[in-house]
């Protein structure tokens, strides 16, 4: 049995039926972790002590029938910005170098009361500021795809490790495009759900009104299962939204007769890749030919989105990132005269120069005099590009588009031109900006052999509308060629 | 011709309000408690913590408002103020700018001069910051948590007040009203009042403000009246010898009687105010505002003239009762059980306020309860003990809340009223002092304070004087 | 470049932020942030009159919780990751008043 070929969902299946020893799926995925690491780089921490016994702990729950899930026993990687009790959280960065957190976040523990294995933590940009993973103080991870391309980022070690079957599926969080545009380098199925309606607590803020917790996972079935886990209504979280219609495996329906699916004109002008927009265009006839009303519309302010994203999430993140002072956790420098200089010198020599960047940025927007032209301007453009949306949504019911502009690029190629990078945030910035939920789904591969994905975007708390016309998108589509060497 | 000049003040109250937990998390705000053991990931600032309000807060700080006359503001949020210092465990404090819950309200005070009002120019919300101590055998500090995130309404007043009188009763006013709320017992030696004097000097006449400078460290109110009599004067002398008032913080040392600019912190003072992106809005219908209305205690001054009408007391008894919210409920509670106004408010204006005096305690720490202050008056109205027994009692009962009656039986304090052994015990004392009895018998009328004193002794006090007296007379 | 940064602004924003760059750090963050700045100005194009500053996404309000102790002792947790610890507090340089 090739259990590291199986989806989370049948994993736990095969689980349930006794085909499967929670401990035979640990030891395959630690083993394939092994063979792996080396090349590819997906994870800051393995925890095969950790994985193994609550492999145990979790097998002898399901033989109870205290654990009666569909995604029980299945093993899971959690992005490295993740609080996970006990075991090291660093979020790629030297700041954090030895911080084991005394809690887990609440997404975390969601998946643990549904009897997953934490695998260990993923790599990604350091404190989730970046598009390549290649900011992470401990190393770049490879796309596996193609090791001398980067699997995107900032959630890059999560996606790698789903498409290298180093986990059967992994936690990821974004706040620019952090989970959709890795999904789409690394060929597998990325959502982040509605602002709020998975728990922030726990997750270590960098923008925290545009940061969501979601899943980086092998096909549409897997992402729905696991976000019914996720998902809650969390009072340690004030910006957590209680909601009823959690149960989104019921949108698992191959069916998009009568949906309004509109293309933005203006996500396929200049800058767009050719394959990527054809394998794009390609995916809107087979919804099409599905059923689907497909139509172009002019979504507009589309290029305003970025500056307004950086000017607020860097000022949020400019502020979030004050706690990291080398007192109460963390690094803390070794030689230093009196207190400021430790401050100083201590976030210095532990944040990387994107970080430090981004804070020097986001201070600056907010200094006294710049308030009002920088940071309260961008927040009533954030207010006109909501309005954008909500007016696409009274003629769509889903919008269709690219999730990048590209497809992965070469190592080393991003970080030397910022604007550049954070260009590439374009189609995949606003969504989080508005709230509103976006599903990236693999529909193709370029001439270089490096995927390419599709983005399905919803209006508020429409998930399941996204996830249906995914499902039906993918049935249609076929499997999506796995990587060669298995 | 000296040029005359006229003070002028604003202060800044910082008060802690008397919730059981904080305001963002659910960490106690008792106090005492070993370092950091009232801490969670929350008010430490531990990565991926989240914060959420407290509802008492809101509901102190509009009732807060609401008494002294302010506006509440029905949609606010919270902002963050950043600032680098340790006992500030984000490095930001969430506190209210753009949008505080209260503004534009007044209190009344009345000094010598008679009534007036001071405006106070806005009421919000805001979290403490956590404590640092020195630590002289390192040569570091130390930070402790257990303050941090306990809720603090911040008080503005406008820049109304004219001397240190005026100043005092706003803030006497300021105190009686919260306590009154019950939000707060603000005790300015505690720390749960904070006040910070913005002080400016102009000359009388003037239509513009000279440059004001802020004093910090007032811990009490001589303090406070001492700071701003000294610095008028300092600002005063600079300005005749031609210098400018810096516009600076400064902090009053008490013991000597002057003020020093503060140390500036290494920080520039822009704290880059922005909404907390973690925290939602506030929206209060009048719904809200109303319950909040409704909750309202009847204040002091109403409580004055209702004493006056209800209770044949004195109104110096009245005022000073009043004075303190605790004091006056169990005033009232006692008084409900049945025991006399005058009788009450005796044992408040004698000997509680005498204990209070010599504990350095205040009137709010009164712990016992009307209850046992009932029992111990009936006690006494039935005779059962007698004035020095009562007070005996009384002190026990201050220190312990002992139910007096369960305490006398258990001590066997009551007073002997039998009269035949009573007659006895003055037959054998007449007997055994033969000298006074002479003396008495010759004239000496204070003789028989001995007497009535050595009849005490052998009963053990246990004798009512009155009776012993009687007896003696009769007997002499 | 429109927008030219200063050495004092880098300094300035360097105090508020808590960060000390080398010379040739600040060289790049002068660089970076100004065309950062000529890139955020972009938004200057647009028409916000009467446009209300946008903070939260969704009309959510009114979060709260009960004021009921529901913390005990968690000190042993707070101080397991700090730097410097010495009866029960977290260390730090002197601090002055």
């Amino acid at each position: 049995m090739d259990i590291l070929s199986m989806t989370a969902v049948s994993l736990g299946t095969a689980i349930k039926n006794k085909e499967v020893t929670v401990r035979e799926a640990v030891e395959a995925v630690l083993s394939r972790i092994e063979e792996k690491e080396s090349q590819y780089h997906c994870y800051v921490t393995v925890d095969k002590e950790g994985a193994l016994s609550q492999a145990d702990e979790v097998q002898r729950k399901i033989d109870a029938g205290e654990l009666t899930g569909p995604l029980a026993g299945v093993p899971v990687a959690i992005k490295d910005n993740m609080c996970t009790e006990g075991l090291l959280t660093t979020c790629s960065s030297k700041i954090l170098n030895n911080f084991v957190p005394t809690f887990s976040s609440e997404a975390v523990l969601n998946l643990k009361k549904a009897g997953a294995v934490i695998l260990g933590k993923t790599n990604m940009d350091e404190f989730a500021m970046g598009s390549t993973t290649e900011t992470s103080a401990y190393g770049v991870t490879k796309n596996p795809w193609n090791t001398e391309h980067v699997p995107g980022g900032s959630s890059g070690g999560s996606a790698a490790a789903v498409a290298a079957d180093e986990c059967f599926y992994a936690l990821g969080s974004d706040t620019g495009g952090s989970i959709r545009q890795p999904a789409s380098f690394c060929g597998v199925v990325g959502l982040k759900p509605t602002y709020g309606t998975v728990s922030r607590y726990g997750l270590i803020a960098y923008g925290s009104s545009l940061d969501q917790i979601g899943p980086l996972c092998k096909d549409v079935t897997d992402c729905a299962a696991i976000m019914e886990i996720i998902a809650s209504h969390d009072p340690k979280d004030s910006t957590s939204v209680e909601r009823k219609d959690l149960d989104f495996t019921s949108a698992l329906v191959d069916d998009v007769k009568g949906m309004k699916i509109g293309i933005p004109r203006d996500y396929f002008g200049e800058g767009l890749d050719p394959e990527v927009k054809e394998a794009v265009l390609k995916a809107a006839e087979v919804l099409k030919e599905k059923g689907a009303v497909v139509e172009e519309f002019d979504l507009s302010l589309v290029e305003y989105a970025i500056p307004t994203y950086y000017t607020i999430a860097a000022a949020e993140a400019s502020s979030n990132l004050e706690r990291f002072d080398g007192i109460k956790y963390g690094y803390r420098t070794e030689e230093y005269e009196g207190l400021h200089n430790m401050y100083k010198k201590s976030r210095s020599e532990g944040f990387g120069a994107e970080v430090k960047r981004r804070i020097m940025l986001g201070s600056f927007v907010l200094s006294s005099g710049y308030y009002d032209a920088y940071y309260l301007k961008a927040l009533r453009v954030k207010a006109l590009i909501k309005k954008a949306f909500d007016d696409a949504f009274a003629k769509y019911d889903v919008i269709l588009g690219p999730v990048a502009p590209t497809t992965a690029p070469k190592l080393g190629e991003s970080l030397s031109d910022p604007i550049k990078m954070y260009l590439g945030d374009i189609y995949t910035i606003s969504i989080n900006l508005a709230g509103l939920p976006g599903l990236s789904i693999p529909c193709g591969v370029d001439s270089k052999g490096l995927p390419i994905g599709l983005q399905l975007i919803g209006d508020c708390f429409n998930e399941k509308k996204l996830i249906q016309t995914a499902y039906t998108y993918e049935q249609a589509r076929g499997a999506f060629g796995r990587k060669e060497d298995k | 011709m000296a040029k005359q000049y006229e003070t002028v003040i604003g202060l800044e109250v910082h008060v802690e309000l008397a919730t059981k937990t904080k305001i963002f998390c659910g960490c106690s705000t008792a106090f005492g408690g070993e370092p950091n053991t009232h801490t969670c990931p929350v008010c430490t600032g531990m990565p991926g913590s989240l914060p959420v309000l407290n509802k008492q807060v809101l509901e102190y700080a509009v009732a807060v408002g609401l008494a002294t006359n302010c506006t509440i503001t029905q949609y606010c949020k919270f902002d963050r103020k950043n600032y680098f210092y340790p006992d500030n465990p984000q490095n930001y404090q969430i506190s209210q700018l753009y949008l505080p819950i209260c503004r534009n309200g007044k209190v009344e005070i009345e000094t010598e001069a008679g009534k007036k009002f001071v405006g106070i120019h806005e009421i919000h919300m805001e979290e403490d910051a956590g404590k640092l101590i020195h630590d002289e055998w390192d040569d570091c500090s130390l930070v402790d948590f257990n303050r941090s995130g306990v809720p603090l309404i911040e008080i503005v007043s406008e820049p109304d007040m004219r001397s240190a009188e005026e100043v005092i009763a706003y803030l006497e006013k300021l105190r009686m009203t919260i306590q009154y709320l019950g939000a707060s017992d603000c005790k300015l030696q505690e720390g749960s009042m904070r006040a910070d004097v913005n002080l400016s000097i102009r000359e009388v006449g003037a239509k513009e403000f000279g440059t004001r400078t802020e004093m910090k460290n007032l811990n009490s109110f001589k303090a406070i009246a001492r700071a701003i009599e000294g610095e008028t004067e300092r600002q005063i002398d600079l300005l005749t010898s031609g210098e400018k008032v810096i516009q600076e913080t400064r902090r009053w040392d008490d013991n000597k009687g002057e003020s020093y600019a503060m140390r500036s912190k290494e920080d520039a003072q822009d704290y880059r105010y922005f909404p907390d992106p973690d925290l939602v809005p506030i929206v209060l219908d009048d719904v809200f505002l109303n319950e909040i209305r409704a909750k309202q205690p009847e204040f002091r001054e109403e409580k004055m003239l209702r004493y006056k009408e209800e209770f044949d007391i004195p109104e110096y008894d009245i005022e000073i009762i009043t004075g303190s919210k605790h004091m006056a409920d169990i005033f009232e509670a006692t008084v409900a059980l049945g025991s006399q106004p005058k009788k009450v408010s005796n044992w408040l204006m004698g000997e509680t306020l005498r204990l209070l005096k010599e504990k350095s305690m205040d009137p709010e720490d009164i712990r016992f309860s009307p209850e046992n202050l009932a029992k111990l008056i009936s006690l006494i109205d039935a005779k059962a003990i007698n004035g020095s027994v009562a007070k005996e009692v009384f002190e026990i009962m201050f220190d312990q809340d002992i139910d007096p009656e369960k305490y006398v039986e258990e001590k066997g304090l009551k007073t002997v009223n039998d009269e035949g052994a009573l007659r006895k015990t003055v037959e054998e004392v007449i007997a055994n002092n033969p000298q006074s009895v002479e003396d008495y018998r010759n004239g000496k009328e204070k003789a028989i304070g001995f007497l009535v004193g050595q009849t005490m002794k052998a009963m053990k006090g246990k004798a009512d004087p009155g009776m012993v007296n009687q007896l003696l007379k009769e007997l002499l | 470049m429109a927008n030219i940064i200063s050495d004092e602004t880098i300094e300035y924003v360097g105090i508020l932020a808590k960060l000390e760059l080398s010379d040739e750090e600040k060289e790049q963050a002068k660089k970076d942030m100004g065309s950062m700045l000529d890139y955020i100005d972009k938004l200057g194009e647009l028409d916000t009159t009467g446009v209300e500053p946008m903070s939260h996404v969704f009309p959510v309000k009114n979060v709260f919780r009960e004021d009921v102790v529901t913390n005990g002792d968690d000190r042993e947790n707070i101080l397991s990751n700090a730097p410097g610890e010495k009866d029960g507090m977290f260390v730090v340089p002197r601090t002055f008043e």
